[in-house]
């Protein structure tokens, strides 16, 4: 085909503007593609709020709860478990006062908790999703002056009672302090914030 | 009729697809008259190999899809149902299974055989990142299909490794979140892993495997020498140490095929479960999201990137040990792709280079082995000590490529090939 009387800034113009169009489409047939792999519906109503009922929990007990498919630790602490972890020396802790955000606001102090007597953490391992092993004791782990707390046997993160990581394993931060509040004196609602009380 | 630049047959049926479409052109072009250099040796039999290993995956995984559930509830006992109740489920589940083994082992020789022979050196580099991304997407295949039995390990090893998102700064979490599809692992999860290990994936492997062909045959296959057969032809234009590739490496590929059979077949029959290593011994159990199983371990294949990630237990340049585990488990991946350009020795192949290249490659093979060995056991104190040695050689293996490649002595090059 001959070139005759072709405008050649006029030919680029409009490919290059049916190109934008063209790019800008693209993007937005890609929004509904990337959108439907967010969580359902259904998924977040299965992940709305839980109750438990800490009642008949022993002093030194645990007890496991679901929430949003995580096990949420609720460990009701005895005075000698709670007098362990204050006392603990936090040089060997990597983040003795809680300053990475793996808690809510509300969630202070060497105890993590709202009540010092209850201990809620997610059980989840902050190295790679394992799930720790309880051992509250000053004897359940090969360690000097083992304060009791939880133990990763994946990769031998070691945590305090209150979920505060040591210092020198492979898990990053403390165990998580999910959301949540008293009902009453027995009941822990996991998931609400006390503020939302 | 049709494209007269084309080779077409004299008469008869194959003239009239001939004229309507190129198949004795591409028969010539791809088997009777691509000539492939005549000093093959052992480590050529992986690509072939890889190629049927494909299509045992292929013809099983469609069958296995017949009988499978993708559901959280149904996931696992379709599994059982195939291996007790379905004629012949667990004959066409322990091919698929080990097949996916096999497949990385040959891979693996395939690609090793590429590291020896310089078969990513120019003009081959894309064939070479073909390749790779062949490689990536494998492993993303070979672990999404580990999902899908919803086993314990096929749910916690998933958990590690989608997790592993969530290291990344800013965005990590609400990444992980969005590839779960939900706030934890979920049936949401498998059933779009499901979808992805079926139907998506499986086509972009195969593109890739065309590409790669398409690839290899415009530049011509390498050789154990890693010279060019194309510098030196006959007169009519065919390579002097060149053989078509049909009947010639057919047959013996068919040999391969024979040999490899007889080793796979014994697995199926005999080692299904390869030890613990093929099929993980938690995974005979169903997923349970409230209890993680003692020691979690990725199958082998994955086991030497997974020591990388674990090797790393210290901060650096102000990035947590988390994150530079997952950037340096990547970085191993991603160090591959540019090997091409990280060779600037002026042979190809090992036989010729200097002791350097020779010495580094050892090193990089043995310390692959190790990290391998090392991602499948718990980690200790010492073992972390040697992964981390471990992956200080893989990378100088190709981040001092440049330098030793180029510093080294290399013995002189043949004109032809040799035995």
């Amino acid at each position: 085909m001959a070139d005759n009387g072709v405008n050649k800034g006029r030919r680029r113009l409009l490919l290059g503007a049916t190109t934008v169009v063209g790019a800008v489409g693209a993007v937005g047939v890609a929004v509904p593609f990337v959108a439907s792999w967010q969580p359902s519906a259904r998924a977040r109503a299965a992940g709305a709020p839980v109750s438990a009922d800490v009642s008949k929990l022993e002093p030194g007990q645990r007890m496991t709860v679901e929430w949003r498919g995580r096990p949420v630790w609720v460990v009701r602490r005895t005075p000698d478990m709670i007098e362990r972890t204050e006392n603990f020396d936090p040089a060997r802790l990597a983040d003795p006062d809680s300053q990475e955000p793996q808690q809510p606001a509300y969630i202070t102090g060497p105890l993590r908790s709202v009540r010092p007597e209850y201990s809620v953490l997610i059980g989840i391992c902050t190295h790679l999703g394992c799930s720790p092993l309880f051992r509250p004791e000053p004897d359940d782990v090969d360690m000097t002056a083992w304060p009791g707390g939880y133990f990763c046997p994946c990769h031998g993160s070691y945590f305090d009672l209150s979920g505060r990581v040591f210092r020198n394993v492979p898990a990053p931060l403390n165990l998580e302090v999910p959301p949540y509040r008293f009902d009453g004196d027995a009941v822990i609602v996991v998931g609400e914030d006390e503020e939302a009380a | 009729m049709g494209n007269p630049n084309r080779v077409k047959a004299e008469s008869g049926i194959m003239r009239w697809v001939d004229d309507r479409f190129p198949a004795t052109q591409m028969w010539q072009d791809h088997l009777s008259k691509y000539y492939a250099p005549k000093n093959f040796n052992f480590w050529y039999f992986f690509g072939s190999l890889a190629l049927l290993v494909l299509v045992n995956q292929i013809l099983t995984g469609v069958w296995l899809t017949m009988s499978y559930n993708p559901s959280a509830e149904g996931a696992f006992a379709s599994v059982e149902y195939i291996m007790r109740d379905v004629e012949y489920g667990w004959l066409i589940r322990y091919l698929h299974s080990t097949g996916a083994s096999a497949f990385f082992v040959v891979v693996y020789l395939h690609m090793f055989r590429a590291l020896l022979y310089g078969s990513y050196k120019a003009p081959r580099e894309l064939v070479w990142i073909f390749g790779m991304a062949i490689y990536l997407l494998l492993m993303a295949e070979a672990f999404m299909g580990y999902l899908l039995p919803w086993g314990q390990m096929s749910y916690w090893g998933a958990q590690v490794i989608i997790s592993l998102f969530s290291a990344i700064p800013f965005v990590g979490p609400d990444l992980a979140q969005w590839v779960r599809g939900d706030y934890l692992i979920s049936g949401i999860t498998l059933n779009r892993f499901f979808a992805l290990h079926v139907v998506a994936l499986p086509i972009v492997i195969l593109a890739l495997v065309v590409l790669h062909l398409i690839a290899l045959h415009e530049v011509g296959s390498n050789n154990p020498d890693g010279i060019d057969i194309k510098s030196k032809k006959d007169e009519t234009g065919k390579p002097l140490d060149g053989i078509p590739f049909h009947p010639y490496y057919t047959v013996k590929d068919v040999f391969g095929v024979a040999v490899f059979l007889f080793v796979f077949a014994a697995v199926v029959f005999y080692f299904p479960e390869g030890g613990g290593y093929f099929l993980e011994r938690p995974n005979f159990e169903p997923a349970n999201p409230m209890v993680t199983p003692d020691h979690i371990a990725p199958v082998w294949y994955f086991t030497p990137f997974y020591a990388i990630l674990r090797a790393i237990t210290f901060d650096l340049f102000g990035l947590d040990a988390k994150f530079l585990g997952v950037v340096f488990m990547g970085g191993a991946i991603a160090v591959l792709f540019v090997l091409p350009w990280l060779d600037r020795s002026p042979v190809n192949s090992i036989r010729y280079k200097g002791w350097m290249s020779k010495v580094m490659l050892i090193l990089f093979a043995i310390s692959f082995i190790i990290l391998g060995v090392l991602g499948a056991l718990p980690a200790t104190p010492m073992r972390t000590a040697v992964a981390q040695l471990c992956t200080v050689l893989y990378f100088a293996f190709f981040l001092l490529m440049p330098f030793y490649t180029r510093m080294e002595k290399t013995k002189p090059v043949p004109e032809r090939v040799t035995g």
